[in-house]
């Protein structure tokens, strides 16, 4: 077996809002990183091979697995996370609490990958069409939901901060 | 962790280029999503990688002088997709690869490493071929062109020398002036998969709208790798736009395509949806060129 | 009183998990934890010779490598059942913690422990393993016949069981003149559970025991199981189960909790962790058991059932797990959902060299639902009668008492089902509209009802405890030994617990962390039992809590405790109402006392000897291209039964989840094994078909309340039943569209095209 030369490398980025640096071995990918190094709970493994979508961050802005994105090219990028997007009081944004209050969320292992998926649909400023939405979202699997609610939880805060009124 | 021997991160393309002459047995990693997961499953593990992400020089979609469209390698999927060029001169292109996965790996996947994989499933790969697009690979000689039939040379192996890499996909203007086109997904389920059969047609009408002047169609998983089926095309170019026409195409596209039996899908099952494929492709396309059926 | 019961309230839990703050397995494991990863056998059948380990060992990193030669030689038992202490009513103790037998591929031979992940994948991928070859086989008929592999010495013809149920003279039955004889096959594929969290455990040694944390949706039983499987004292085994990713049934087993606890007492009690990836989720957990159906049917022209036979046959695979109670609850549901007087129904389970068969959701009912719903419409179809006025004229009476379990049908619930069902769809309008349709594109649509009983009295122990702690501001925890694994449990708990109680339910906080040291006892989550048995043992224990909490009212206010009650968090006088004092004040009080100081605590364990059918239908309409062999499901509704609703959106968001497990069922999810050396084909998330967000309709999911009288909240099944029946009535819409009675699920574009093909529609 032919051996790995160690090789670490220091990495800045931006995570959440904080500019941060972290010396990692070349061989982490980006969930590697963000759990290990920084303990963000929020980023999942499910598969491990970007099919699932329970490790999805957004990076400048773009939904990513982060399990088939090695943790070195976040260098200069904006990552953002579902801790990110708690106020300073730990208030839930907008789509978090459309997740709670349309019982979005069962087991809760996929919902902070929708989430971000959803930051990306939202932050485009664009009405979308149901089938506009499952497309948008489709990225992610879930086994206890149905996609029902998380349909209506993502749709209901489209509409809202459209400013048009929600059925 | 992914088993790694090393890593090496090309900062430019002549960097890249200097990085595979010197390490000749790394493999080229570019967003990854196949690249990472062979690693995974320990098909590739243990090797080195010459990551060239990091060449945004890369990336983008853009119309050369001659009306060539040059699409960089690095473009994501999803880039390709929102590209005004693309919408405006191929949006089939666009279609087709909005079909890929879902939407976290076509963030993340490109068309470069689509190609370069070399399976025939790449939902890019058929629309490419029927398009007869050009490769770009840039090497230590300089840059080398080639049509991407032959950039193509068996099931997951493509023409890409010592030295060199990908830089670019071409589509010459003569290819798709005056064209519309359609593709179709054959999958099992309508997002994260690969496709059972990939079908891409596309039609230039005369202005009259009554003729077909050209028409091209390829297919993906057809094959061992993407191909065209040139017995139909010579079939139906040059003919009246008619319902009959439309049959004889899309069964004459038996004569090329050689799906073959795997527990995915059996061959005469695949066969048979090529033709329905074909059929259903040439309607839409012929439509969009504004004729009737 | 506020009520709290019924209401739609929040999630307990919602909070942390919309904010990703709660802790799962391996959010909770330190990463100082070695890793211990399994080698899978690369053959079907036969044995292992010898592991060459020398390689392995010899990776950096690599701590220690322990081989099937190494393991204690002690059979142990998987399945999530409550313990028989009848040697007869055991589970099948067939398992060892790696096997020198290879019965699967993909069997665990070895495990190797090290440092981090890569070296020890570099360790597995240097083991040399010799085997020796067996034959092997994957088809459960095949598997029965003579001189097939055998995979354990056991039982002959690899049959694991057989049980039968007879009633009347079938073969006397059966020569009446005049009757239509409906006979079919119905093959049910091997699925898998994919929920979105891989089973994973870690494990270490503290104080001369072993703690192993895991997701898990029984820890008490997890606890006995390991105690069996290391033959060390049960006390000596701790089990904690933290936040759980899903579980669906395969959790309900003890997966590698046992082997990752021995790694540990292998290591000098280190932390080690045991992750399983998502193909060995696929393979080397549970599956769902593929059962294959033959029904034969003599019916009167007027759709009398005269003499009906039954027979299944259950693919186990590999290992005994749950065993034949899967196939056996199946054959169970034939004579009671719609009772004939002549009857003769066989089932048997069967090994095979495919992964071990489990629980999974709706535990045998998916695959008898979709055999039996199936059978009916092809009645109908041989008959010339609609399949609503042949189940309205079949269908399990009112009154009817099963024997065995003496449940009851109370109400005229498959009726009331269907009603709402068929007006929600336009049922009635659509099925004319979609009769004796021609063209390549049809649409139909169609019906199914199911049959389920909730827990699993009187064939095993249905008991649960409950503790409760009354803090010293009047707001309480409790405990039970029930698990929240996503369903949401603890929330229609809390609300159980604040109104029996007599709190509000701001004042009620679960103890979601199941910890065998400090949770009393429970069986856990399986056979949609939780709400049902927990709400027993929740009631008797707030009577408990409530009885010392008035007795202490009486003491600090001198009122007789029969003029005293709690409403809201306030004793008050029962006569007038008035408030007398806060709980908070009395918990105060009663705790620092310096007369009579009294921690405020109640538990009790109630056993619990009856047993709740829980029914329901689903309507399903698609559209059916055949040219392009391809299904679309245009709209759906399941409605259920399930007694009182304690959550509605809860209910009905537990619904969703159990339709779209179906749709995937009906339409697209199948494991696949190499017919030439029994390996898995598809075990991974893109080649494994389950829905995706992009092949559903929107799920609508409606409920009838007929409050259950054995439950103290009206409640029962709700968890597995929403599977049941959305699988047959896509089949059956699809029937209706084409005429062609498709014979399997999933109903793939690859069986579709086999079948239009046979019955003409497509022509090449």
């Amino acid at each position: 077996m032919e051996k790995h030369v160690m090789q670490y490398q220091t990495v800045h980025f931006n995570l959440n809002g904080r500019a941060v640096e972290r010396t990692v071995d070349v061989r982490a990918s980006l969930t590697d990183m963000l759990r290990n190094d920084f303990r963000i709970t929020s980023v999942k493994k499910g598969c491990e091979v970007g099919e699932c979508g329970a490790c999805n961050v957004l990076i400048d802005g773009e939904a990513f697995n982060s399990c088939i994105y090695l943790a070195v090219w976040a260098e200069g990028k904006r990552i953002r996370t579902l801790e990110g997007l708690l106020g300073p009081n730990g208030e839930l944004s907008d789509i978090q609490q459309a997740f709670v209050d349309e019982a979005a969320i069962q087991c809760g292992f996929c919902t902070p990958g929708f989430i971000l998926t959803a930051v990306e649909i939202l932050e485009s400023g664009r009405e979308y069409t149901d089938a506009e939405l499952r497309k948008l979202l489709s990225g992610h699997l879930c086994r206890c939901t149905g996609y029902e609610n998380i349909l209506r939880a993502v749709k209901k805060t489209m509409y809202r901060r459209l400013g048009k009124t929600v059925d | 962790m992914y088993d790694m021997k090393a890593l090496y991160q090309a900062q430019s393309v002549s960097d890249a280029v200097a990085l595979r002459q010197t390490h000749p047995e790394a493999h080229i990693i570019a967003g990854g999503s196949d690249v990472l997961v062979q690693m995974r499953e320990g098909k590739r593990a243990g090797v080195e990688l010459i990551s060239i992400y990091g060449l945004d020089e890369l990336r983008g979609v853009s119309l050369e002088e001659d009306g060539t469209i040059r699409i960089g390698s690095l473009t994501s999927f999803s880039h390709i997709t929102r590209d005004p060029i693309i919408q405006q001169y191929i949006n089939v292109l666009g279609e087709a690869v909005d079909q890929v996965g879902g939407p976290q790996i076509r963030n993340i996947g490109t068309i470069g490493g689509n190609t370069c994989n070399g399976v025939t499933s790449a939902d890019s790969a058929s629309t490419l071929h029927a398009y007869d697009a050009i490769v770009e690979l840039t090497g230590p000689d300089g840059v080398r062109r080639q049509p991407i039939s032959e950039f193509y040379i068996r099931a997951g192996k493509v023409d890409i020398r010592e030295g060199e890499l990908q830089t670019a996909i071409l589509i010459p203007k003569e290819s798709y002036a005056d064209t519309f086109g359609h593709y179709i997904k054959y999958a099992m389920r309508n997002a994260m998969d690969i496709a059972t059969l990939g079908t891409s047609v596309n039609v230039r009408l005369s202005a009259d709208k009554k003729t077909v002047e050209r028409v091209r169609v390829a297919f993906g998983v057809a094959g061992p790798v993407p191909l065209r089926a040139k017995t139909a095309e010579a079939l139906a170019a040059g003919k009246p736009v008619s319902m009959e026409l439309t049959e004889a195409f899309s069964q004459a596209v038996k004569e090329d395509i050689n799906p073959r039996d795997s527990w995915r899908a059996a061959k005469d099952f695949r066969l048979h949806i090529a033709v329905e494929s074909a059929r259903r492709a040439f309607i839409e396309s012929v439509k969009l060129a504004g004729g009737e059926l | 009183m506020s009520k709290s019961v019924g209401k739609s309230v929040t999630r307990v839990d919602a909070y942390e998990k919309a904010a990703g703050r709660a802790k799962y397995m391996d959010d909770l494991c330190d990463r100082s934890a070695l890793v211990a990863k399994i080698c899978h056998s690369t053959i079907a059948h036969g044995y292992v010779k010898s592991i060459d380990v020398t390689a392995a060992e010899a990776v950096p990193g690599v701590v220690r490598v322990l081989t099937c030669f190494d393991v204690p030689q002690i059979p142990f038992p998987t399945a999530g059942h409550p313990w028989s202490t009848d040697p007869h009513h055991q589970d099948v103790a067939d398992r060892l913690l790696l096997n020198r037998h290879i019965r699967y591929y993909g069997d665990e031979v070895a495990v190797v422990i090290a440092e981090d992940e890569v070296s020890a994948a570099q360790g597995i991928r240097a083991l040399r393993v010799e085997y020796e070859e067996l034959p092997f086989v994957l088809d459960v008929q095949k598997a029965m016949e003579d001189g097939a592999p055998q995979l354990h010495g056991k039982y002959p013809h690899n049959i694991l069981a057989h049980t039968d149920i007879r009633r009347g003279d079938y073969e006397a039955a059966r020569k009446e003149p005049g009757l239509i004889k409906v006979e079919g096959w119905y093959d049910t594929p091997t699925v898998q559970h994919c929920h979105i969290e891989n089973h994973g455990c870690f494990a270490y040694e503290e104080a001369g025991r072993v703690v192993v944390v895991t997701s898990t949706q029984i820890p008490h039983i997890i606890r006995r199981v390991v105690g069996q499987a290391l033959g060390i004292p049960w006390g000596k085994v701790r089990i904690v189960k933290p936040y759980i990713g899903g579980g669906f049934g395969n959790k309900q087993d003890a997966l590698y909790e046992p082997l990752c606890a021995w790694c540990s007492t292998q290591v000098g009690g280190r932390l080690v962790k045991l992750e399983c990836s998502r193909e060995e989720t696929f393979v080397s957990n549970r599956v769902r058991h593929a059962i294959r159906t033959h029904i034969i049917s003599y019916v009167r022209p007027d759709g009398t059932l005269v003499a009906r036979k039954f027979e299944a046959f259950s693919n186990q695979g590999a290992y005994a797990s749950h065993g034949h109670g899967i196939v056996a609850k199946g054959m169970g549901a034939f004579p009671q959902l719609y009772p004939c007087d002549n009857l003769e129904c066989d089932s048997w389970t069967v090994f095979t060299n495919r992964p071990s068969a489990g629980a999974m959701r709706g535990y045998g009912i998916p695959q008898a639902m979709f055999a039996g719903e199936s059978h009916i419409d092809d009645i109908c179809k041989a008959i010339g009668m609609t399949p609503l006025a042949f189940r309205r004229k079949n269908l399990m009476p009112v009154g009817y008492v099963d024997g065995f379990s003496k449940n009851e049908l109370y109400t005229d619930t498959f009726n009331q089902c269907m009603e709402k069902g068929m007006a929600a769809i336009d049922y009635c309008r659509k099925f004319e509209e979609y009769q004796n349709q021609t063209g390549p594109v049809r649409k139909g649509i169609g019906l199914a009802v199911f049959w389920y009983n909730t827990a699993v009295w009187p064939i095993s122990l249905e008991s649960s405890s409950c503790r409760m702690v009354l803090n010293q501001d009047g707001s309480l925890q409790f405990q039970t030994g029930e698990t929240e694994i996503g369903q949401g449990c603890d929330t229609a708990y809390s609300q159980m617990v604040a109104d029996a109680v007599g709190v509000p339910l701001s004042d009620v906080h679960v103890v979601s962390t199941q910890d065998t040291d400090v949770t009393p006892f429970g069986t856990g989550a399986y056979a949609s039992r939780q709400t049902y048995i927990g709400g027993f043992s929740i009631m008797q224990t707030a009577v408990a809590l409530r009885e010392r909490i008035l007795n202490i009212a009486h003491e600090q206010t001198r009122m007789p405790v029969g003029n005293l009650d709690l409403v809201d968090g306030q004793i008050v006088h029962k006569s007038d109402g008035r408030v007398l004092k806060s709980l908070g004040d009395l918990a105060t009080e009663s705790l620092y006392s310096l007369e009579h100081s009294q921690h405020i605590t109640a538990e009790t364990t109630a056993q619990i000897k009856s047993n709740a059918y829980s029914f329901g239908c689903s309507f399903a309409e698609v559209e059916v291209d055949i040219p392009m062999c391809k299904v679309k499901l245009l709209n759906i509704i399941n409605v259920h039964d399930c007694g009182t609703l304690i959550n509605p959106a809860l209910a009905e968001a537990q619904v969703h989840g159990g339709m779209s497990m179906a749709i995937g069922y009906g339409l697209s999810e199948e494991l696949k094994f190499d017919e030439k050396t029994g390996k898995p084909l598809n075990n991974n998330l893109l080649d494994y078909k389950l829905s995706t967000f992009m092949d559903h309709p929107a799920l609508q999911a409606a409920f009838v309340e007929n409050p259950e009288p054995t439950s103290p909240y009206g409640t029962k099944a709700l968890g597995e039943p929403p599977a049941c029946s959305p699988a047959p009535a896509i089949r059956n819409a699809i029937l209706q569209a084409t005429g062609v009675a498709i014979d399997c699920c999933p109903i793939t574009p690859h069986v579709l095209y086999r079948q239009f093909k046979e019955a003409g529609l497509i022509k090449d």
